[in-house]
Formats: structure tokens, sequence, C-alpha cells
């Protein structure tokens, strides 16, 4: 294993032990018991999450305050909530020293480098407390999550209970029981083109990240990576907030994890290579120097 | 890795606990060296200070104000890294002296002799010419001038510095932040007066920002347009909304939108854009740079 998964100060296997979390949580749990714990620690103020939106299964960034707001954003949902728009505005009208904020990888690229290189992020620097990122092979837009789920599984977005990337399927589940799934096959032509070009799987600049690769069902992969994650993580374990396992004695393991963010980034370096020379004598800018 | 080990001897590591443990577990991962003494006499052997001086064109003066909010930070900045030698709210200076870095804020205007003038003369005077604030790197506000204002209704034609003469670094935005700033300066201050490593550091920091320059003097929402969403880049992170000043930018259906009559023009938007330019060198040890130049200006 290389650098594919960046560095951390220490892995394992975990899920909350909360109740209410585990209920409709993804898998573990993980990201609304780390911001709940954090929230009632003092450790952040609030937290910007994907919360419910305009049409069902559409996020929108908001800032959680309390337990009651981070249990509405539970799950993943598959398609774009631009959580850093508000990472400014957390500080202002929401009056927050202390943020949270979750994302994608590509997001958390997008915070540190705002911490370095403010342009228009004034005070914000030493206001990120705890960013949680989460592992992401590639995202969705809106319509191409209602063409999946509509078109191709013939379901309707608002019976839609659970979705889920894994064992090689796209999984949707309803409320009334209905289980499809589709092969990534068909979900790929309706992928994100700008995560094409992205060489990140899991959060490597997070202070904490997570995911369900890895770990048995139910069940996340955590990486502690920064100082100050490594702190809030330590302290949420021992205040009971985690079960956790040793990732070597779970299958599959770190090493489906580093298979998967290899695929990724070398699947993404060969997309940057056949940027640079799309045209005839022209190429396809990229963003990396 | 060169980076981090570049990070161990900067400012000594004694100021900040944060750059210090990192220096620790760095220390256990990269060998048996004992670096940070042997760098505590470097700090104060780097300790003589650089010139800077703010010169004023055509601008509001936020961005001096800027500079000026970095509070406690700027005067720790003045006390041992740099000395500031021309500024004409400031300092009691007339003429624009020789100096290491010049931070220029505002566009310049060409009907107006001196102003033209003073800008050769800043490009003759100074090593290293910073164009801060959207005026100076791209004209920003002053591009939407007509004239005819009092008390000089003829002056109605502005362009960034950068048309006028070799620009070395922009620091974008309206206002530009003071963190920006602050850390272009401690940068500035390591590049000129640091050792080999500090320099590398520097110059690896400064890099994407003194790219700019070269990139041209028109920036505009429509950067994100045709830069990053035409060119197949955008993630829908949502960066750009948050840096704009007059929140011309909303996200529709995860993609960035502008109002473009809003647009003022500042380059905020698409050079906080993780898909404009991304530097992994750089952005990947946050925690210790971060904690470094804090740690400088405590």
């Amino acid at each position: 294993m290389g650098t594919e998964l960046g560095n951390y100060k220490a892995v394992c296997s975990a899920r909350s032990t909360d109740k209410d979390i585990l209920k409709r949580a993804q898998d573990g749990g993980i990201v609304t018991q780390l911001f709940t714990f954090a929230l009632e620690e003092g450790f952040i103020d609030g937290a910007i999450v994907s919360g419910p939106g305009e049409e069902p299964w559409r996020p929108r960034p908001f800032v959680a305050m309390c337990k009651e707001d981070l249990l509405k954003a539970r799950g993943t949902k598959y398609n774009l909530s631009p959580n850093v728009s508000f990472i400014k505005e957390a500080t202002r009208s929401f009056g927050l020293d202390k943020i949270g904020i979750v994302g994608t990888p590509c997001q958390m690229q997008a915070i540190r480098k705002g911490q370095l290189y403010p342009m228009g992020l004034r005070d914000v620097d030493d206001k990120i407390a705890l960013a949680i990122g989460i592992f992401c092979m590639e995202n969705f837009s809106y319509q191409s999550i209602v063409q999946l789920v509509e078109d191709h599984a013939g379901q309707k977005m608002e019976s839609v209970k659970k979705m889920e990337i894994g064992k090689g399927k796209f999984w949707i589940y309803t409320d009334r029981g209905a289980v499809v799934q589709l092969p990534l096959k068909v979900t790929h032509k309706y992928e994100q083109p700008g995560c094409h070009v992205c060489l990140d799987y899991v959060a490597n600049l997070a202070d904490i990240s997570t995911g369900s690769v890895g770990s048995p069902d139910g069940w996340s992969t955590v990486f502690a990576r920064s100082t100050s994650g490594q702190t809030l993580w330590d302290k949420a374990v021992a205040a009971g907030c985690f079960e956790m396992k040793p990732i070597e004695q779970v299958k599959p393991g770190l090493e489906l994890v580093s298979k998967l963010a290899n695929e990724k980034i070398n699947k993404n370096r060969k997309t940057l290579e056949e940027r640079a020379s799309f045209g005839v004598g022209k190429g396809l800018r990229s963003p990396y120097i | 890795m060169g980076l981090l080990s570049t990070l161990k001897s900067i400012f000594g590591g004694g100021e900040s606990p944060g750059a210090k443990k990192e220096t620790e577990s760095a220390k256990a991962s990269a060998g048996p060296e004992k670096k940070p003494q042997t760098d505590m006499k470097e700090v104060s052997s780097v300790s003589n200070k650089i010139t800077a001086g703010h010169v004023h064109m055509s601008g509001c003066t936020g961005c001096l104000v800027a500079v000026a909010d970095n509070y406690g930070g700027l005067l720790t900045l003045l006390d041992k890294y740099v000395d500031w030698v021309y500024d004409l709210t400031l300092a009691d200076v007339r003429h624009i002296p020789k100096m290491d870095v010049a931070l220029v804020e505002g566009s310049v205007c060409i009907n107006d002799k001196l102003s033209v003038q003073e800008i050769k003369e800043t490009r003759e005077k100074a090593a290293i010419v910073v164009a801060v604030g959207g005026c100076a790197c791209y004209g920003n506000i002053t591009r939407f001038s007509r004239g005819g204002q009092q008390n000089q209704p003829g002056h109605e034609a502005f362009l960034p510095i950068g048309d006028l003469i070799n620009v070395d670094v922009y620091i974008p935005g309206c206002a530009p932040t003071p963190q920006l700033i602050r850390n272009v300066c401690v940068m500035a201050y390591l590049l000129l007066k640091g050792n080999d490593e500090q320099k590398k550091l520097a110059e690896a920091y400064l890099k994407p920002l003194m790219a700019l320059p070269k990139q041209g003097t028109e920036a505009c929402f429509c950067d994100l347009m045709t830069k990053v969403i035409d060119q197949g880049l955008c993630m829908g992170c949502g960066s750009c909304a948050s840096a704009c000043p007059v929140r011309a930018i909303t996200h529709e259906y995860g993609k960035p939108q502008g109002q473009r009559d809003l647009c003022i023009k500042c380059g905020a938007c698409y050079n906080q854009c993780p898909r404009s330019w991304f530097s992994f060198d750089v952005v990947s040890n946050y925690e210790t740079i971060l904690g470094a130049i804090r740690g400088a200006l405590q």
C-alpha cells in the first residue's frame, strides 16, 4: 500500500452505539454520531451537512445546530450538495466560531485550499474545527439520479428509502420493500464529468474520513487523519460513542480500500493524460500544478 | 514529504504547539536527526527584516484595511519580519523608496500623470511587486468607471497595474482577505531571508500566485464557465459561492449560477475554485503550514 490512502494516524472499523442514529444511517452512522458528540462537547458550534431539499433526495447544504437537525441529514444522497458554499455564511449569519463540515474528497480539497489561499473566505481559516470526509468514487447530478431511479429502476423518487453503491452495484430500496439493483455499467455514463479528474478516494485532507468500503455491512471504515481529528476521535471513543474493531480483524479490510483507491486514481490519471492531448495539437486544462 | 521536512525548520517550532507536534511525528518517521535545536539558532540569524510598503493607486483603501485587519499579527509582522518603509496613510514618506516588496492597491488611472509615473517607479524600486486586491489585479470595480466624478471628472480610464508593468504576485479578491495578505508576507520573508529549505517552501506556496499575472488582467464570473465548467472540471463543491463578495453566485442543481450583472470582476471565485489551480505539494501539508504561519505571528 502506497500513498493512495493518504496520511493518517489511525484506522479502524466502527459503528455508532446510538440506536436512533443507526436506524436510518447509511452504514455505521459515523458522521452523524461524530457531529452529535462534537456539538455536545462544544468541539463545534454547528455543522454544515446535506439536509433535505425541495425535491425528494435532492440535498441542500444546511447548518445543523442540534442532534435533531443532524438526524434529518442522515444517509448518502448520491448527488451534489455544495456544502462549501456555506462555509463563510456559517461564520456570519450563523455566528459559528467552530465549524463542522462534511463533504466529499474534492470538498475537503476545497476547504484546505480555502484555508491556505483564502480569496474571499475572510476570517474563515481558523474556524474549521472538524472537516469530515466521505469516501467517494464519483458523484452524480440530481437529474442523473432521477433518471437512474425513475427510468432505469422504475421507482418513484419519493418512494425511495435508501440508495447505496456496493458489491459492484447501485442499490435502490423503497418504502414498500422493493429492492432494485443496477449494474454499475449502467450508472457510469451518468457520473459527473468533473469527478473523472479527481485523484482522491478516501478524503486524504479531512480531519476524519469514513466510508463503508473495507468494513462489514452496518459498519464503516474510519481514518483519523489530522491531530485535531485524532483527538476528537479518541474522545468520542472514550465516551462510548462507538463500537470499534481493529481493521486487521474485519473482512474485507483495508486491502479493498487500497484496491479501489488505486483503481480510481489510476483511471483518473489516465483521464488527465487523455485530456492533455484531447484535440488536434490542443489539450484540455488540468487544474493540478 | 519534502515540504514537511522544510517546515520542521521554520520558526524553530517553539512558538506553535500544533507545529511542534507535527515536527515530532514527522521526526519519528523520518529518522533520528535532531533538527529543531539548530533551527532555534537559525531563527535569530535570519531575523534581519525585509522592507515593504503600500503603494496606493486608485483603490478604496479597503485593501490597506485588510492588511490592518491582521490586528496583533500585523504588529508581530512589523516587529519581527518587515520594515514598513512606505505608506501614504501610515508612514511619513513622500516618495517611493527602494524596497523588497511593494504591495500595490488599486488600478492605475491613465489620465493621471502622477499615477502612471508612480506605478512605473514602483516597478523600478521594488524587487517584488504584489498586486493586492481585485483592482490592482483585474480592475475590479474600477472597470465600471465612466468618469465624471468630482473633483476630477476627466479621470475616466483605469487599468489594472499588470497592463502597465510586470507584476510578480497577485492577491485577488475584494477585499483581499487579511489571511492571504499575511500568508504572502510571511512567505515573501522566507523567500528573501530564509535558508534554502525555507526558500523552497516559499517558492512552492507562491508559485500559483506568481503564475496568475501571466494569465492576464481580466477576471469575471465567466472564468468559472469558460475555464472550469466548460472544461469539464466543475464538481459542484460550492467554493465559488462562498468566495463571492457580492453574493452573485448561487448553486442550481449543484453547479454555480452567476448573476453576471452583479459581478464586480474581483477574481475571487475563480481563484478560490479548487479546479482552477491546485497544488498537492502545498495543500497536502496544510496542517503544518498553517500552524507555522500562525505560530510565527503570535
